[in-house]
């Protein structure tokens, strides 16, 4: 995974609840082998509507993208993920995100950040009129800068935090405890099912 | 020593190791596979030369994109056909099995676990797929993963994982004739909320749940993503183990006994306090109808259509207008005024043989309006045997319908099975999002029963006078 240290840039602001992941990837696109090449098809069934905010020139390429609770609700689809990133967004802002959304993202190295509703009003209404107003988001200080005096404090898992500021791979960190893995495994119940046994 | 919830104890028995400030490693029991999610996760592992480490506790299958026609001929669709035959690949080089297409035991992830008794109480569950959940019927711990946490898991048969909250939701009574499973979960939605759950996993509790089959109680664990909840589940009871016993991977003879024995020590503890409670009567519950386009914006089929002004939230109003613009629904409309096109009996909520068997009672004897296409799509080819060995087939198939292979099919659109843009269908799916089966197509989730009585008349209609 790649580190995330600072993510700087103008915001788009997806004025929506609820943003599922069948809107933010279409079913039809999942057909991909790869991980890369789902950007142009991020919210495919919105962008038809050309007054739809991520067709605004004024937001292309914008890093950070602003939307309202329970972003990425749905599916387990990583590809929502890669779409985002897709789009050259590297952080999210909104008030509550979808648990495996949220989870995924941490794989990837995509910045979920939980700010209250009233300050994402403010962000969102503020990208609005100035689509060029930039966003500070400081992962190693946890803040969020909008502007000379607007700054907020947001939470994250420390570990996560660690993982994305040093760039580590889960799987080698956790590959690391092969020992803890087989002495679990030695007393793991011979109930349990295996799928090998009966095919 | 703390009275625990069924949660608690299954987590605590699956921690290979803890650390302060790190989230807990957590042991899988059973890894699911399937071939949507998990090409780039083989693909990564080849690439950092890494082992599947317990291919014995990994079962893969295709159900995502197969058509459910003309199986024997090529694959129309050049990418899916690609995607299966990459699974095919991936299972074969790193030994996992595989139930493919031309297996009878093949069908939707969620459906052949349990039916091959794969799924079993106390368990650790996890698959490339939300509606892992489904799972938890049988009283394991079952949650949907993305795809570098598929890797992470056919590399380690582990996942890092940041302990749940505990909700319990307890539905108390009994339930009125018509009123189903699938009634039941989206009344739970509709008092939670699309979000209720988050961080989360869910107990259901209660007369009403214990007193369902287990595959009402599939339907209902299966939603449980919907309000937001990782996971759901039902403690094992004399119904799990009657729908388990015999089945091909569930413990035989002596192991049997001390399976259940321990399975039985899996239930919540008296006095083991929950993060969260809800409680629902099973009394208030009705059929059920969504008119919006999240699972939670429903209504009693003999309601109407709500207005966006009644909600308490701007953003709930805002959400309400925008539903009922895309579902081009009037405030007010009757919902059992409102036709539909398509009617599509199938997915992990509602595709297994009793969810076939009670539509069939409904539509035996007569005939699927001629406005409407209807087809059942069976959760896998087992139950697709069985319904055939009861004749169920036929009743569908001269009533009008049309009787396909098993598979994912128009619960998301990913086969040639879609709604046309504008379309309207009352499905027994768990997804009405917007274009979710299909771009522009419109959905509105319902149960088994609901779904075949509108197939007959051509619009909504309240099953409860069917069934008197
Ligand atoms: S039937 Fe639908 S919800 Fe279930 S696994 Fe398939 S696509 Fe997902």
């Amino acid at each position: 995974m790649h580190r995330v240290e600072k993510v700087r840039g103008n915001a788009i602001p997806l004025n929506r609840a609820d943003v599922d992941t069948d809107q933010i990837i279409p079913a039809k696109h999942l057909k991909r082998i790869e991980r890369t090449g789902f950007g142009p098809f991020a919210f495919e069934a919105w962008r038809q509507d050309p007054d739809f905010v991520v067709n605004n020139p004024a937001y292309k390429d914008a890093p950070i993208l602003l939307a309202r609770q329970n972003f990425g609700s749905g599916s387990s689809r990583e590809h929502a993920v890669w779409a985002i990133e897709g789009l050259g967004v590297q952080a999210v802002i909104a008030p509550s995100f979808a648990d495996i959304f949220k989870n995924n993202c941490s794989k990837v190295g995509l910045l979920t950040i939980e700010l209250p509703q009233a300050d994402l009003d403010w962000l969102m209404a503020r990208a609005e009129e100035t689509p060029a107003a930039e966003i500070e988001v400081d992962l190693p200080s946890q803040t969020v800068r909008a502007g000379a005096s607007w700054e907020r404090h947001f939470e994250i898992d420390p570990f996560v935090k660690h993982r994305l500021l040093n760039g580590l791979d889960d799987i080698g960190l956790t590959l690391q405890h092969g020992d803890d893995i087989t002495k679990f495994e030695e007393q793991r119940s011979d109930l349990k099912p295996r799928t090998l046994a009966a095919t | 020593m703390a009275p625990k919830t069924i949660i608690e104890k299954i987590w605590d028995q699956h921690v290979v190791r803890e650390e302060a400030g790190q989230p807990d490693l957590l042991y899988v029991d059973l890894h699911l596979v399937h071939e949507v999610t998990s090409p780039q996760a083989f693909e990564s592992m080849r690439l950092q030369n890494r082992k599947v480490r317990r291919p014995d506790l990994t079962f893969a299958t295709v159900d995502h994109n197969v058509p459910t026609i003309n199986r024997d001929l090529p694959n129309p669709d050049p990418l899916s056909d690609q995607q299966i035959r990459v699974l095919r690949e991936n299972c074969h080089a790193t030994g996992i099995p595989l139930f493919d297409i031309f297996n009878i035991n093949q069908g939707i992830v969620h459906v052949i676990g349990p039916e091959q008794g794969l799924t079993q109480p106390g368990m650790t569950i996890v698959c490339g797929d939300s509606h892992t959940s489904t799972h938890g019927a049988m009283g394991a711990l079952a949650f949907g993963i993305g795809t570098s946490e598929v890797e992470h898991v056919l590399a380690t048969q582990t996942l890092p994982q940041l302990k749940p909250k505990t909700m319990s939701v307890e539905v108390t009574g009994t339930l009125s004739p018509g009123v189903t499973a699938k009634d039941v979960i989206l009344e739970i939605l509709q008092t939670i909320g699309v979000d209720g759950g988050i961080g989360h996993v869910i107990e259901y509790r209660g007369e009403v749940i214990r007193s369902l089959s287990m595959e009402g109680r599939m339907t209902i664990c299966n939603m449980s993503i919907e309000g937001g909840a990782r996971a759901g589940l039902v403690a094992p009871d004399d119904t799990t183990f009657a729908y388990l016993k015999g089945r091909k991977y569930a413990p035989q003879g002596e192991a049997w006994d001390r399976a259940v024995e321990e399975w039985r020590a899996l239930a919540t503890d008296e006095g083991a306090v929950f993060d969260k409670y809800v409680t629902l009567r099973g009394e208030d519950i009705v059929p059920t109808v969504t008119w919006g386009t999240n699972p939670a914006q429903s209504v009693s089929v003999t309601a109407t259509v709500p207005d966006p002004e009644s909600f308490e939230t701007p953003q709930k109003r805002e959400g309400a207008e925008r539903s009922l613009k895309y579902m081009d629904l009037k405030a007010g409309t009757r919902i059992e005024d409102i036709a539909i096109d398509r009617v599509f009996l199938g997915s992990c909520t509602n595709s297994r043989i009793e969810d076939l068997r009670s539509a069939a009672k409904i539509v035996e004897g007569r005939k699927v309006a001629p406005t409407v296409t209807a087809m059942v799509v069976p959760g896998s080819g087992l139950v697709k045997k069985q319904a055939e060995e009861e004749g169920l087939d036929q009743i569908f198939v001269e009533a009008g319908f049309e009787w396909r292979d098993p598979g994912c099919s128009m619960c998301l659109g990913m086969n040639p099975d879609i709604l046309l843009p504008g379309e309207r269908s009352a499905s027994t799916s768990n997804r009405n999002f917007e274009g979710r089966q299909g771009p522009g197509g419109r959905t509105h989730l319902v149960s088994p029963e609901m779904a075949a009585a509108a197939a007959i008349v051509g619009h909504f209609v309240d099953v409860r006078e069917w069934v008197k």
